[in-house]
């Protein structure tokens, strides 16, 4: 099984002013350490330009961050441990706090690539029911069945 | 690597095996490295005869101090190349002990999720940055080996190779992480030390903050 994780943020203002310009600069670089990172399987890319962020019919502040591991531990070390980790820190430069769960995991059989749509499903999972099996988090992580 | 099947963790026994001179030695040498050791290097390391080395790393190992494995020192695989050392590296599991019984891991864990639930990281940050500024020492290293970092030098800057907060950062990363390179910055302004910038740099295994030398020119 790989696991799959679906993060959501509330930009401050569009991604393309000038106040988002430093975070929108940095998506190149920081993509590049996932896409090289140990244990990396996909990522939902709206092309290959790194500036042009991920489209849907979620609201035009809302970024969406898509992406696919072979285990928890490569997910972890990408998020927590990799130049990744300052952009996390410094998050309230271009987002807003957010008072529900932004970020949600779920296992996928090996080579199934899922739909914005389910990944979107497993967040309202998380927030309505808090973590289970099928919508969970790295702090109440579950193994697979 | 076996170091989490060693049964229930006595931390005063763990901490107890530590104060047999040449185990102390041995445990010291091992941690040090921040990689896998053999039982000749581990020997010459601390100063002892194999044999002994071997007894005792073996004595940390059930102490739930090291963690041992096996791996061929040669790099050299195949036939030919050997069977594979006895090896040790320090175990993830950490020993805590107070006398009498304390709880600060507990108390610190409840704090951090208070924080991050108000929303307080920015205020955590600068009293991290104002804990820093109100050490007492001479210069940057001792600051950071007395907190228990284990600074040492590579790549042109000074890596941490412990994170002391370490549980605490497992569970609230970007909190702790953020509070830890606060706290270093107020440490470097404390100790008055020129010409270093502490920054998250973070790598599995080791602490979030490296300190990077400025260029002089």
């Amino acid at each position: 099984m790989h696991l799959a994780q679906l993060n959501v943020a509330h930009l401050r203002a569009p991604a393309r002013s000038p106040e988002i310009a430093e975070f929108i600069a940095a998506l190149g670089p920081i993509n590049e350490i996932s896409d090289a990172a140990p244990g990396f399987v996909w990522r939902l890319k709206e092309s290959n330009d790194p500036t042009e962020t991920v489209s849907h019919p979620y609201g035009d502040l809302l970024l969406i961050n898509f992406s696919v591991w072979e285990t928890r531990e490569s997910l972890w070390n990408f998020v927590y441990r990799s130049p990744h980790l300052e952009y996390l820190r410094r998050r309230r430069e271009w987002f807003t706090r957010a008072a529900e769960p932004y970020s949600v995991m779920w296992w996928i059989p090996e080579g199934h690539i899922p739909s914005l749509e389910d990944g979107m499903a497993r967040l309202d999972l998380l927030r309505a029911k808090g973590p289970g099996p099928e919508a969970f988090t790295f702090k109440d992580f579950h193994e697979p069945a | 690597m076996s170091g989490d099947d060693a049964g229930t963790p006595d931390p005063l026994g763990a901490v107890g095996a530590l104060r047999d001179p040449v185990r102390r030695a041995l445990y010291d040498y091992v941690a040090g490295r921040g990689h896998e050791v053999g039982r000749d290097e581990a020997a010459s390391g601390a100063g002892v005869g194999r044999t002994l080395a071997a007894f005792h790393l073996d004595k940390l190992v059930e102490a739930g101090l090291l963690e041992a494995g096996f791996r061929r020192l040669t790099g050299r695989t195949g036939p030919g190349s050997g069977r594979p050392a006895k090896v040790y590296r320090r175990s993830r599991r950490e020993h805590q002990v107070s006398v009498p019984p304390r709880d600060y891991r507990t108390l610190a864990l409840v704090l951090a999720e208070a924080v991050e639930e108000l929303g307080g990281e920015e205020a955590a940050e600068a009293a991290a940055r104002r804990a820093g500024e109100r050490v007492k020492a001479s210069e940057l290293r001792e600051a950071l080996r007395e907190r228990g970092y284990e600074p040492y030098d590579a790549e042109g800057a000074i890596r941490l190779r412990n994170c002391p907060f370490h549980v605490i950062a497992e569970d609230r990363p970007v909190l702790v992480c953020a509070m830890n390179l606060a706290l270093c910055e107020g440490l470097v302004a404390a100790v008055g030390e020129e010409g270093v910038t502490p920054r998250l740099d973070p790598r599995p295994g080791e602490c979030c903050v490296a300190f990077s030398k400025n260029n002089e020119d």
